[in-house]
């Protein structure tokens, strides 16, 4: 469970995240949704240590992020696997060599061990005999899920995801959505996902916080966020004439 | 100005972190030699070949005085490749093609978010992409710089050899004139090597490694790398030249 407490963040004048509070659940798909500028992204970089809060406390279980040494916060982010917007695989290495990056770094397992973690991990989000090829030679859609096997391959308690389907055609953003839902109900994982993708919200949403201009507006879940009153979450989903029509 | 020096220290600082892995830096380290100074091997020996051969041809071609012994053109490219041309030309040539590569190289990683990826895996950044680069530019430039010395020397001997503009008796008589004094020169140009190769990697580095912005920004990055590097490489070596030679 990750704990975030009237947190506040500025970048020089301009304050971007004000007095944020919510409670993101374990063994949920806990979704952070939000229009492009509203403060999504530094609300998570914040939560990864990436920024400093100006104001706030984030809690992970029981230890305050503020409060950590050096050692122990550099200990709680080998906790944490994040997929990025940009997949942010290691052009340099194979899909193989990305995987096994983290375990390498952080694990005294013997080579057989790795590869073992490696190929386990791989196979688990459906990639198949790709082990040498590297990023450019993928698919957007494979990027991800090699991304979401190098974000598990430490068995994270946390996981964090950046606009997972962003540039992704709608079938495969589904089966990363899934994915990901799957993933964390399997290793009983807390889950935090930023979209605007209200495909993704009203399938893997389970515990929604809406952000609008750096504020928590609503929280939910996908069963209530079609019938939602605040205005600026309203405007948000049905912002298609599909969906507007349909609600009619 | 007061803030990127700032950065720029606090990131040197972070590349003497404690390594989380000193086998993987080893690997990382083993690369960048390859990547920094065996891969620029070949347009170093290209030019100090070509360099020397040049500086044979008119250096003979201006001493005309029978008074002024033939050696003389040998001593002149010895003097010249060794105290100038070897650590500082080359360094600039180095910091072209290096300096560009290793801030487009870190750049691109930044706008990528490859940077954030190991920040959030609790990996020192700074130490695992700078570091080994630092420390690997250190030990193989003045490797490379002796290698462009031996060449620029060649280079020359073969002109000597294929015109007979001088004899090559007399060319190597120059080159090896003086020999009690040639060590110190030699280690004039690696120490003056070493601070560039320090100055070109780092500041190069620095440029990628905060850059903000997307592929424009890297372009842009990339060209203030080879500046800034070039400009400080030719302050640096007026200085060390004061400080060494006088």
């Amino acid at each position: 469970m990750i704990t975030v407490k009237h947190i506040s963040k500025s970048f020089s004048d301009v304050q971007i995240l004000k007095d944020i509070s919510f409670v993101f659940e374990t063994g949920k798909t806990n979704l952070i949704i939000g229009k492009s500028g509203s403060g999504k992204s530094v609300l998570t970089k914040c939560m990864v240590g990436l920024y400093e809060p100006d104001h706030g406390d984030i809690l992970f279980d029981d230890r305050n992020l503020s409060e950590l040494k050096p050692k122990e916060r550099k200990q709680l982010r080998r906790e944490i696997g994040m997929l990025f917007q940009a997949s942010a695989l290691f052009d340099s290495l194979s899909v193989e060599e990305n995987v096994a990056f983290p375990i390498k770094m952080f694990t005294k397992m013997s080579k057989e061990e790795i590869d073992e973690r490696v190929n386990f991990c791989l196979n688990r989000v459906d990639i198949i005999n790709k082990n040498q090829l590297y990023p450019s030679e993928l698919s957007g859609g494979m990027q991800k899920r090699v991304a979401i096997a190098r974000a598990i391959a430490m068995q994270p308690k946390y996981l964090f995801c950046d606009e997972p389907n962003s540039g992704l055609d709608p079938v495969t953003a589904i089966v990363i959505d899934e994915l990901i839902q799957e993933i964390t109900e399997e290793y009983n994982m807390t889950t935090i996902v930023i979209t605007h993708d209200m495909n993704s919200v009203l399938e893997i949403g389970e515990n929604i916080m809406f952000i609008d201009q750096g504020e928590n507006k609503w929280t939910g879940s996908k069963n209530e966020i079609l019938d939602v009153k605040v205005k600026e979450l309203h405007d948000f989903i049905y912002v298609s004439k599909f969906l507007q029509q349909m609600k009619k | 100005m007061i803030q990127a020096f700032g950065k720029y220290m606090v990131m040197l600082y972070s590349i003497f972190l404690k390594p989380e892995k000193f086998s993987i830096y080893w690997k990382r380290f083993v690369d960048e030699i390859i990547q920094l100074g065996l891969k620029s091997l070949f347009i170093v020996i290209l030019m100090s070949g070509f360099m020397g051969a040049v500086l044979v041809i008119q250096t003979a071609s201006v001493i005309e005085s029978a008074w002024i012994p033939d050696y003389t053109v040998g001593f002149t490219v010895k003097q010249s490749m060794l105290l100038e041309f070897c650590p500082t030309i080359i360094s600039l040539i180095l910091a072209g093609k290096v300096g560009s590569n290793i801030a487009s190289e870190l750049g691109t990683m930044r706008v990528t978010e490859q940077i954030d990826a190991l920040e959030v895996m609790g990996v020192n950044s700074v130490g695992y992409l700078i570091g080994p680069k630092i420390i690997a530019s250190l030990f193989i430039f003045p490797i490379v710089i002796m290698y462009s010395m031996f060449f620029g020397f060649l280079g020359g001997g073969l002109v000597c050899f294929f015109t007979e503009i001088i004899p090559v008796e007399q060319y190597v008589e120059g080159i090896r004139s003086f020999s009690e004094e040639n060590f110190g020169y030699v280690r004039y140009a690696l120490i003056k090597t070493s601070v560039f190769a320090f100055l070109i990697t780092s500041i190069s580095s620095y440029f990628g490694y905060f850059l903000k912005g997307g592929a424009l920004e890297v372009g842009k990055a990339s060209t203030k790398a080879v500046v800034y590097s070039s400009v400080f490489i030719l302050i640096a070596n007026y200085i060390l030249t004061q400080l060494i030679l006088i």
